[in-house]
């Protein structure tokens, strides 16, 4: 986090129509790089207040932040609030424009809270400090005799008492403290965090007026459809837009230039038709005849490509971490269990496809984009572009909501697309994405094969443990030599088994890939936490133990394992594995805790089988349970339970509902969503072809939520994992077919 | 040029009579609370009332609703015509329905058109008609809880359009007769 700074008194307020006597709290780099800009005119826009409160003590929070419907408009705000101690009733929030003032933006990795939570926390406490002074000043008291308390200073002998409306002109002529030294709230004494406040979209949304990327209006605005070379790395031969330019309401047709690998976030190029509505964009769209260059990707096949990746986690890897010897050692057949587990390419398909508009005039950009990287983007625009380091402000980027993202919306591809249009065309261009572009040019969550292998001992756990995986990593996007997952990508679920084992081999392989890598919700945890899930349950049956049981017999003791010590080199989710260790207590309590809610041990019918799993993921702890029944070869989702353990909950009603997100989508990725590539061109196209979960697939669910007041871990992403194993697994155990390779659609109706 | 009442309004359509009635609305007449899902009539976001009853307006060229009452969600009001302030809106945030909100007009929309021909719907009445509409944020749970609640506290009398041609049980059949006018 940079510094905070109170900027009450530039003289750019006035510009930015900010009254006077108001009260404002920005951040500034800790370099100086905003020196020499003296000029008031043109800062306006780069105004990076985090806390401002006005003389009437209205109270405008900032939320730099990306909202795609995980609520961090509500919850990074909530928390400001309760170290200001502001009313939440006088608490605006205002969306923060991409600006390295604010110090990370980039929304992913379940990030926000569980890394940010103190920096944040702090900035209320800076406001609040300089409040609380204000009034000592004016009352000329000592500085521990007032106390600041729902939007007043209270003079704690008197009970007199200023509002912060009162105080703020007074506060902006103050110096804000060290942010690291201002006392933050004890977590008994708060009022707003870990309650649930009113969510700040939620009546925008309802009465249909929220702001998304695809509803930004501007004059003169073309609307942009973009036909792309069906295989990546492909390129355009030729074009004929005759016919395209004779539908009413087309404009132009543009190339757009050509992209190479690596592919990076870029565009992937193809040619644009731009009209005056987006109906004429479509229709002038299937009038254009265009000759494709496929390119080398063009020999891909996914469904040879998945037996292929089996074929390798079958054979021994490059070593991730390692414990005593797994390979020099005679295994017991009656003991052992291997096994091989599949996914395929997953789509975010998020309801807004990608959408962006861009007005470029000279070296000035403005863009309104929904994107959960805002500072990335600007930077990839700069690039575009050609813009020097300095000349990076003349970009605004301005954040919408986004109508669901998971992932997709880290990539600024689309937003390129845009300022490429609006410079070639000289016209405000917003370019939308139809749904066929969003399903069959996404980033994928990687193509995978898992292996592992495991021999039980005597006492119901394992000594010797073998476990692999092979799948194209996300790095080949900027490196086309990358064939090896990072450190990074290997901690999701892979390199961190908090098993008790003496004999340990896990490892990597080799892969190419083939179309554009991508981070779903939850990324590597989907492939890894579904394997370890599902290996547990197969080592269960074996062992004749509960699944529950199982799992406590592998975790051994209550500890802190630290996975550096077999050799891995473990970023823990980039916590500080002192603040978030990895647990087996949390773990064991969170397994006996969904067992006993769900029930899961209890006798059922013959075709009706309980599944459970966990993993620990974004700093989190989350068990899944689900009950399902399998009658005529179809499976029906009978009851599900997640249990999260993510320590100091912020806003209560989100994390149960990001818990709810994550059955209905661990749903989809268990039951139906499968992209398939042939002669490297996606397969699916729309809804009919890639299913995604409906109403009439939703059981009754159940969210319990583990009362902590640890340090906060990630929410969006680590309920998703254990998703799908406590399906398939669940599966077994009503029919006695292990599913093996998602989705289970291939062996059975959904 | 093609007449229509859009959320209780006369207006004029002045567009290609092919252009699905969901470009009108957002490109032309700027409402931009009906949302583009998939635009092939697969995901029920961009659900709209054609009198009354639920349609998918992405796939709806504006030839076919011609001189016809069409209500968005900047038009669902409830029974003394305050807008926002339907019996499912209501319920909507009662129950904080939404995450992303992206596809919730659309969902909103399918609830109090299934409302207005079952004020009291079952839960398979309730699985039957809104499984068009998709929600990726997983929403579902919530949704079925709200239209629950929205029958127990409604009068059934939510207007979708307080000047639209809605028979006395809701149910309004589409007439072909009124194509093209």
């Amino acid at each position: 986090m940079n510094s905070i700074e109170n900027v009450s008194r530039r003289g750019f307020l006035k510009v930015a129509g900010i009254t006077s006597g108001t009260f404002v709290l920005g951040m500034n780099l800790p370099i100086a790089s905003a020196q020499g800009k003296s000029s008031t005119a043109d800062l306006s826009h780069e105004l990076n207040f985090f806390v401002s409160i006005a003389s009437d003590s209205m109270v405008t929070l900032v939320c730099h932040r990306s909202e795609m419907g995980q609520g961090i408009r509500t919850s990074v705000p909530q928390i400001i609030a309760e170290e200001l101690e502001a009313d939440w009733q006088k608490v605006t929030v205002v969306q923060a424009k991409a600006d390295a003032k604010y110090g990370s933006q980039g929304t992913a990795g379940s990030a926000s809270i569980r890394n940010h939570f103190t920096s944040i926390r702090q900035i209320g406490a800076v406001a609040r400090d300089m409040l609380e002074q204000a009034a000592a000043n004016i009352w000329q008291v000592q500085r521990n005799t007032v106390k600041a308390e729902k939007h007043f200073v209270v003079h704690t002998a008197t009970g007199e008492k200023i509002s912060f409306g009162e105080l703020a002109s007074h506060a902006a002529k103050l110096t804000p403290p060290d942010s690291k030294k201002v006392t933050l709230k004890n977590s008994a004494d708060f009022s707003l965090i870990g309650k649930d406040v009113k969510l700040v979209d939620l009546d925008n949304i309802v009465a249909g007026k929220a702001q998304y990327a695809q509803d930004i209006q501007l004059p003169d605005m073309l609307i942009a459809s973009i036909v792309r070379p069906p295989v990546v790395g492909g390129s355009l031969v030729s074009f004929d837009a005759s016919d395209a330019l004779k539908i009413k309401g087309v404009v132009d047709v543009i190339a757009l230039k050509p992209r190479s690998i690596p592919v990076t976030t870029n565009p992937l190029s193809g040619v644009a038709v731009l009209a005056n509505n987006t109906w004429a964009a479509i229709e002038g769209r299937k009038k254009l005849k265009i000759k494709w260059q496929h390119g080398d990707k063009a020999s891909h096949n996914s469904a040879e490509f998945i037996k292929q990746l089996a074929k390798q986690v079958n054979q021994q890897g490059e070593t991730v971490a390692k414990k005593g010897d797994v390979y020099n050692h005679q295994y017991n057949d009656k003991n052992t269990v291997e096994a091989t587990y599949t996914v395929p390419y997953i789509h975010h398909a998020p309801m807004e496809t990608p959408a962006a508009t861009a007005i470029v005039k000279g070296k000035k950009c403005t863009i309104w984009a929904g994107t959960q990287n805002p500072q990335w983007a600007k930077r990839n625009v700069a690039q575009e572009l050609g813009l020097a380091k300095d000349e990076h402000d003349n970009i605004e980027l301005n954040v919408t909501l986004m109508g669901g993202a998971f992932g997709r919306k880290s990539k600024a591809d689309f937003i390129i697309e845009a300022v490429e249009l609006a410079r070639a065309s000289k016209r405000p261009v917003k370019v939308i994405w139809s749904r066929e572009d969003d399903i069959q040019h996404g980033f994928y969550h990687s193509i995978s094969a898992n292996y592992c292998k495991a021999e039980l001992n005597d006492k119901g756990s394992a000594d010797y443990w073998v476990s692999r995986n092979a799948y194209p990593p996300i790095g080949w996007l900027w490196n086309p030599d990358a064939k090896m997952p990072s450190d990074d990508q290997l901690a999701l679920g892979f390199g961190d088994i908090p098993f008790a084992l003496n004999n340990l081999s896990i490892e990597k392989h080799a892969v190419d890939s083939f179309v554009r890598p991508g981070w779903v919700r939850s990324v590597a945890c989907i492939n890894n936490g579904f394997a370890l899930g599902s290996f547990v349950d197969e080592l269960a049956v074996k062992a004749k133990l509960p699944t529950r049981q199982m799992w406590l017999n592998l975790l051994g003791d209550d500890r802190h394992v630290d996975p550096n010590k077999n050799g891995f080199k473990y970023s823990n989710y980039n916590l500080a594995l002192t603040d978030h260790p990895v647990d087996t207590k949390r773990m064991k309590d969170l397994i006996n805790l969904i067992s006993d809610k769900a029930n899961v041990e209890q006798k059922l019918p013959e075709n009706q089988g309980w599944g459970i799993s966990f993993l620990r993921s974004f700093g989190s702890f989350v068990a899944a349970a689900t009950k399902v029944e399998v009658v005529n070869n179809k499976v029906n989702v009978l009851e599900m339970h997640t249990a999260v353990d993510c320590g100091i909950v912020v806003t209560p009603d989100r994390v149960k509902a990001q818990m709810e997100g994550a059955m209905v989508f661990g749903l989809s990725i268990a039951l139906m969503g499968e992209i398939s590539v042939q002669d490297g061109k996606v397969q699916q196209s729309n809804f009919h072809d890639y299913p995604v979960t409906r109403i009439n697939q939703v059981p009754e669910m159940y969210v319990h939520i583990v009362e902590s007041d640890a340090p906060p871990g990630g929410i969006g992403e680590p309920g998703v994992p254990p998703v799908a194993p406590s399906i398939t697994n669940a599966i077994y155990h009503a029919s006695k077919t292990r599913i093996r390779d998602l989705p289970v659609n291939k062996v059975f109706t959904v | 040029m093609i007449k229509i009442t859009l959320n209780n309004k006369p207006v004029e359509l002045d567009v290609d009579p092919q252009m699905p009635l969901l470009y009108a609305l957002r490109d032309e007449l700027k409402l931009t609370g009906t949302k583009f899902g998939c635009g092939a009539g697969q995901c029920g976001a961009c659900t709209v009332h054609l009198n009354g009853t639920a349609i998918r307006s992405c796939i709806t060229p504006v030839s076919a609703i011609a001189e016809q009452a069409i209500t968005t969600i900047e038009g669902l009001a409830d029974s003394k015509g305050r807008l926002g302030e339907s019996s499912v809106q209501v319920a909507w945030r009662e129950f904080k329905v939404p995450q992303c909100g992206y596809c919730q007009s659309g969902q909103m929309m399918s609830a109090a058109a299934l409302l207005k021909v079952t004020p009291q719907p079952t839960d398979e009445q309730i699985i039957e008609h809104m499984q068009g509409n998709i929600c990726r944020c997983g929403t579902y749970k919530r949704i079925k809880a709200a239209i629950k609640s929205a029958a127990a506290h409604s009068s059934g009398s939510d207007l979708s359009a307080s000047h639209s041609p809605v028979s006395k049980n809701g149910v309004e059949i589409f007439d072909a007769s009124k194509q093209g006018a």
